[in-house]
């Protein structure tokens, strides 16, 4: 099914596909602004007046438990698809706590940062680091409060299996993936800086 | 056969060829609008949330040109008394021994900034595209409402919010902020830099992104609905020209708005959080400042990569509304329906890779700035394109010079004046001369002021019988016009001059400077022809709202004799636009004067040996 219906002109207009479309839309419009702050970053950096240090170690760990989590939903979605119920409650459960794992990790490097010295306004260096992990971690906390709605159809003693839920949990499913993906982007960009 | 379609046959048609979406049966849609509040307030209804925008620009543009009208007033008679104007401003008045009331030059700034602002994002952004793709995209694409009505709302209610933030900064005792309204570090970065840096630039940045996040979840839903929820029939090249346009003004803010919201927030880390990321090297009372290696050529980029874009979000709308009334009042098909389409998507691409010719004289590398005039110049030709198309729609046409058709013309004229000086501009080399003069303010403000009003003036008096039930009254609408017209042609003509002998824009006054003194008159001509202007501007809103209650009535569906879908709902339509089925598409937009037939609106199908237009 075409998530676009911009040339069929006899497909009935699709409030589903209007849903999914829009989450789209919105992420074009994220990817908008971690452009915009990658790009001030490459901007600025050559001006000079610029504090290398390394990246703290715990953005390792946290990049595999985002990863992890991604997996367990993708999982969870696949198994709710399929009235797989108990799964898709399992799955889900794990997935969440390794998203409120990763927020615990990315605070925990910071809190590493600090403890060297690395304070936000020490060099606008270590500024943009605190602003692409902050705004990342924000669109992140987007994703748990979504996830918290969703558990509440997976702690259902008998979950609802309608296209409804589906959908919603399709949705969610690809915002998760694509913070998780923007955050692998943020970590390989900073390491290639 | 009869071009004429009255309600019987109308709701025959859709009753026979409508698609049926079992709309009705669903409670959700009938149902949720039960008490005053969830109907005219906290409305998830389009019409209504495009009648909330349009309510709350026109506050908005009362009061932005109010403060045009002050500094005016400071610009044109600096040695003339203003104390009457205390019991408004207060203390921003002082009045020496000798009884002279004169403004306080930091708020002269803070008007001159908030003037800007205002009018740029609150009135032309969300005044504009707010209110006509709220009101079109659904009725002209046959849709029941937006793709999240819930969405739209609170686009609103993120609008309303950042409004009163704005409005509410206004009143504080510093001020509003007064470094300009496009808020360049490190006037904007250094809370110490002038009184209006402090808390007014504090709230200004709030009600931005507050703004921001407005813009962001109405373009989601404007795209969305485009591009998803068209009825059968109706394919993008079936679209009248006001939906193409309002769609790519959504895709361009979709893409520019984030931009501006991390320039804000980096911003913001500077004000608040200690960081350089624009300061570098600033002296403050002889004192350095600690902040180092910061850009302030950083802002400016990322400021003017929404910034261009910004005047095309503005200025497409005006040109989708003008593209359909002018043809539909021209009783023509709009020329060159394509070549209208291609060259809205030419320019919005251009818009994204001209900005820094706002920068050129800011220090950016010359030999960059040339890659920028020759995309600059490059605008030239699709808006060129459009020009030629627009003239010949009028061309051999059956025109009614009624007062949407006249504002439509109005904003041809206007285009034209102001985007020829845009060709100067554009170059680097002679923007050494000009910048930051008078020819700027007198460019920008013909070809993106007065043109998105005039576009949007046309919008309001056409579908003002499908928003609220009755017209307007058309002499006034024809006062209001040609007295708008003169007084500003009459404001920002003389501009020009004062641009091309080097007059600074932003000055609070000239007569210290022996080069730019001679000019007095010419300012005093302008001031009072914009005191003319604003009056012609009080015209309409006494039209405006004694017609909301007072207007003749509407008494048929399509008033106009107009092809495009929303004469096809009840005159006062409900929620979900159509009673019945929704009717679908059988042709394009702009079947007017085929075959000898005056219009055929898009839900009829093709008469017996009839062929689609070719277009």
């Amino acid at each position: 099914m075409p998530v676009v219906q911009i040339f069929d002109k006899e497909l009935a207009p699709s409030k589903i596909q209007a849903l999914k479309f829009g989450l789209w839309i919105g992420m074009a419009s994220i990817v908008m602004l971690f452009g915009a702050f990658t790009s001030a970053y490459l901007v600025r950096k050559p001006v000079g007046n610029w504090y290398e240090f390394k990246l703290p170690i715990q953005f390792f760990y946290s990049t595999l438990i985002i990863i992890g989590s991604s997996v367990l939903l993708e999982k969870a979605f696949k198994s709710f698809r399929s009235h797989d119920l108990k799964n898709y409650q399992l799955f889900m459960f794990i997935s969440f706590f390794a998203g409120i794992a990763f927020l615990a990790t990315q605070v925990i490097a910071f809190k590493a940062m600090i403890s060297q010295g690395l304070f936000i306004d020490l060099n606008v260096s270590v500024s943009f680091l605190y602003v692409l992990a902050g705004m990342h971690a924000l669109h992140v906390i987007g994703g748990i409060i979504v996830m918290i709605i969703s558990l509440t159809t997976a702690l259902a003693v008998r979950p609802l299996i309608n296209e409804m839920n589906i959908l919603k949990l399709d949705l969610l499913r690809q915002y998760w993936h694509f913070v998780g993906a923007l955050w692998i982007y943020l970590l390989i960009f900073l390491i290639l800086q | 056969m009869s071009a004429h379609h009255n309600h019987q046959d109308q709701d025959v048609l859709i009753e026979k060829l409508g698609y049926d979406d079992h709309f009705h049966e669903h409670h959700e849609g009938d149902k949720y609008q039960m008490n005053f509040l969830t109907k005219y307030i906290f409305s998830m209804d389009h019409k209504i949330i495009a009648r909330q925008f349009l309510f709350t620009g026109i506050f908005w543009a009362i009061i932005g040109s109010a403060m045009s009208i002050i500094f005016r007033l400071q610009l044109g008679f600096p040695d003339a008394s203003i104390a009457w104007l205390k019991p408004l401003l207060g203390k921003w008045i002082t009045i020496n021994d000798a009884g002279m009331g004169s403004l306080e030059p930091e708020f002269y700034y803070a008007l001159v900034t908030m003037h800007g602002t205002i009018i740029v994002f609150f009135v032309l952004t969300a005044g504009l595209s707010g209110t006509f793709s709220n009101l079109l995209i659904p009725l002209q694409l046959g849709a029941r409402d937006m793709a999240s009505p819930f969405l739209n709302m609170l686009s609103y209610w993120f609008f309303f919010l950042s409004s009163v933030v704005m409005f509410y900064s206004l009143f504080l005792s510093t001020g509003p902020f007064s470094g300009g309204w496009t808020g360049y570090p490190p006037l904007s970065a250094l809370p110490q830099a002038s009184i209006g840096s402090g808390a007014g630039m504090t709230l200004w940045l709030v009600s931005l992104a507050l703004f921001v996040v407005s813009v962001l979840l109405g373009g989601m839903n404007y795209i969305t609905t485009v591009l998803n929820l068209r009825t059968k029939g109706m394919s993008l090249w079936r679209m009248p020209l006001t939906i193409w346009a309002f769609l790519v003004t959504a895709i361009l803010g979709l893409l520019s708005f984030p931009v501006l919201f991390s320039g804000f927030l980096l911003l913001i880390f500077d004000r608040s959080m200690g960081t350089s990321f624009y300061l570098s090297d600033i002296f403050v009372n002889g004192m350095a400042l600690d902040r180092i290696g910061g850009s302030p050529i950083l802002y400016q980029h990322i400021f003017w990569f929404l910034g261009h874009p910004e005047v095309y979000i503005i200025i497409l709308p005006a040109m989708g509304i003008v593209s359909e009334v002018l043809s539909v009042h021209a009783r023509k098909p709009i020329f060159g329906y394509r070549a209208m389409v291609y060259s809205i998507l030419a320019i919005a691409f251009l818009s994204f890779i001209v900005w820094a010719h706002h920068m050129f004289m800011a220090g950016v590398n010359p030999f960059i700035s040339n890659f920028f005039v020759i995309f600059t110049l490059i605008i030239a030709v699709p808006s060129a394109v459009k020009v030629f198309n627009w003239i010949s729609t009028l061309y051999g046409g059956n025109l009614r010079m009624n007062t949407p058709m006249l504002f439509c013309i109005g904003f041809v004229s206007m285009f034209i004046s102001g985007g020829l000086t845009g060709i100067f501009l554009g170059n680097s080399a002679i923007d050494i001369q000009q910048h930051d003069t008078y020819f700027v303010v007198a460019h920008f403000h013909i070809v993106m002021g007065v043109a998105a009003f005039f576009g949007m003036f046309a919008g309001v008096y056409n579908w003002f019988p499908k928003m609220f039930g009755r017209f307007m009254n058309d002499t006034l609408g024809k006062i209001h016009f040609w007295c708008t017209m003169i007084s500003a042609y009459a404001v920002f003509g003389p501009m020009h001059f004062l641009g091309m002998a080097g007059v600074p824009r932003r000055y609070y006054r000239f007569d210290n400077f022996e080069a730019f003194s001679g000019f007095d008159v010419m300012n005093q001509f302008i001031t009072i022809a914009a005191i003319f202007g604003f009056m012609a501007q009080l015209v309409f809103v006494v039209n405006f709202f004694w017609s909301m209650y007072k207007g003749r009535k509407v008494t048929e569906q399509n008033p106009w004799g107009s092809n495009s879908l929303e004469w096809t709902t009840p005159i006062d339509a409900g929620h979900g636009n159509w009673p019945g089925k929704i009717p679908t598409v059988q042709r394009w937009a702009y079947d007017y004067g085929k075959d000898g037939i005056e219009y055929t609106q898009q839900h009829v199908p093709l008469r017996e040996g009839e062929e689609h237009s070719s277009h």
